[in-house]
């Protein structure tokens, strides 16, 4: 019996851990607790967070969008489709700009590779919809979406310049 | 008025089934707010709030369920044995139920005040058993009859425990009405007296075995979330289902009570200055469901081979050498028969 674990034993009989467990447990029950009530509260969101897509415009009211296609290229998951004609003025613009947010990975390659800060994913993450087809942003959608976040999307990259 | 209940064979029947509603519709109340108290404490010792949207400190939220598994659709699957299938929650609630005719919550305040109590709580919670086996056989599928088997194993293995244990409080009080327990141990030390100090190794044993035979966490082995699905539960959804959540509960706070009648000394006061009465009663099972719920959170699941060396390497030889030791204080009453007084009582 010389290899016998008294100690062990002991504790296993006394119900030790459970006890030791039940000491952590009641300390936990009396914590402050961690939960967000989350409609009503919501978490912290960094400059950086990549939510739903918007298209900008230049203060004056001009589309940002060149439809130089880049985002269009660099898509992983192949979600942008762009069209694009000379307008009568002479400019380049899209005549089609459409994400399929089905799709969509939210990885931020078209943020980053945009030379004109024109599609930029702004911190709005609450866009669930009810139909499938809903999801399949165009043109329209993407410039509402642009003058909604204007003010926290410009925000959002002022604060995230100097790092970049 | 009083002949009529007393002596017409109507007013008998009428009077039992006040009776009945008397324990059953409070108890099914309170079943509610257990369910939220369950999961209050299960949150809190996990940083979380639980439910708090429903009424006030989401103090609703039991019915708003109860609300919504009535409203839900009966889902049998193809191959269900259909008699047997919707019996199956039938029996595992009426069996909870019925156990209460013999629980006492005051002195006197019982349905049937029977000279075996414990004989027929003991049978009939061996009982609820079927309700689970019927449930997972009747499903056809291969879960539920899993969780099925288990649960029959587990049930069986922990009533042999819990009878012994039981046999030993039946040993010290020399009685197997739960009226004749609790007058056993009212004694002049106040909660000294009561069963829970000479019999200390035996409440721990029927606190775990109460655990395992209503199924509770660390032993929902029949149940088991993350590799049966539900166990039983399986393929009940709506009613059948509610009928199921209910019967397991109320079988948990039968164990309550069993709890504090066995061993706490169910209404008696803990301190002679204060009365006796139905709200230590009530106390007594709120701290023991206490304990059942934060177990629930403290402890992981045990291991199917583990919940069975437990039950008959650990518990059944410990509990089978209590009841020995105690038959022999009630015979010889050893150590100058001080420890067998205050165990036996005699």
């Amino acid at each position: 019996m010389a290899d016998f674990d008294y100690v062990r034993a002991g504790k296993y009989f006394l119900l030790f851990d459970f006890f030791k467990g039940f000491g952590l447990g009641m300390k936990y029950f009396f914590s402050p607790k961690a939960t967000l009530n989350y409609p009503h509260e919501k978490g912290p969101l960094s400059p950086r967070f990549r939510g739903e897509h918007a298209l900008r415009r230049y203060s004056n009211g001009e589309e940002r969008c060149i439809a130089c296609k880049l985002c269009e290229a660099i898509c992983p998951a192949q979600a942008i489709t762009i069209d694009a004609e000379p307008r009568e003025d002479g400019s380049r613009r899209t005549t089609r700009y459409d994400i399929d947010m089905t799709k969509c990975i939210y990885c931020g390659f078209c943020q980053e590779a945009c030379p004109v800060d024109a599609i930029v994913e702004g911190p709005n993450f609450e866009f669930s919809t009810e139909t499938r087809e809903e999801l399949f942003y165009d043109k329209d959608k993407l410039l509402e979406n642009g003058d909604r976040w204007e003010a926290e999307i410009a925000r959002n990259l002022e604060m995230d310049a100097p790092y970049r | 008025m009083v002949e009529f209940f007393t002596t017409t064979n109507l007013g008998i029947a009428l009077l039992i089934l006040g009776q009945c509603l008397l324990v059953v519709l409070p108890l099914l109340v309170a079943l509610a707010f257990l369910m939220y108290a369950d999961r209050k404490i299960w949150a809190a010792v996990q940083m979380r709030k639980g439910p708090n949207i429903v009424g006030a400190f989401g103090l609703l939220q039991s019915f708003a369920d109860f609300l919504k598994y009535i409203v839900k659709e009966v889902v049998v699957p193809a191959g269900a044995d259909k008699p047997v299938y919707f019996l199956a929650p039938m029996i595992s609630l009426v069996m909870a139920l019925i156990a209460w005719a013999a629980i006492p919550f005051n002195d006197g305040w019982v349905i049937s005040d029977l000279n075996v109590a414990i004989l027929y709580i003991f049978a009939v919670s061996s009982l609820e058993v079927y309700g689970v086996i019927m449930g997972g056989w009747a499903s056809n599928s291969k879960y539920p009859f899993l969780g099925a088997l288990r649960s029959a194993a587990q049930m069986v293995s922990y009533e042999v425990s819990i009878g012994l244990i039981i046999i030993g409080v039946i040993l010290s009080s020399g009685s197997m009405n739960f009226g004749d327990i609790v007058q056993a141990q009212d004694g002049e030390y106040g909660l000294f007296s009561w069963y829970w100090l000479p019999h200390l190794p035996m409440v721990v044993l029927f606190f775990i075995s109460a655990l395992a035979e209503t199924n509770r966490p660390p032993f929902d082995l029949p149940e088991a979330e993350s590799e049966l699905v539900a166990g039983y539960q399986v393929e009940y959804s709506s009613t059948p289902f509610l009928l199921f959540m209910i019967g397991e509960l109320v079988a948990i706070v039968l164990m309550c009570a069993l709890m504090s009648l066995l061993f706490f000394g169910g209404w008696l006061s803990p301190v002679s200055w204060l009365p006796d009465g139905i709200w230590w009663m009530i106390l007594k099972m709120l701290a023991v469901f206490f304990m059942i719920s934060i177990v629930k959170a403290l402890v992981p699941r045990y291991r199917y081979d583990q919940l069975m060396r437990i039950g008959w390497k650990v518990f059944l030889p410990l509990s089978l050498a209590w009841v020995v030791l105690v038959a022999f204080f009630a015979q010889y009453g050893a150590f100058g028969g001080a420890y067998a007084r205050w165990a036996v009582g005699g």
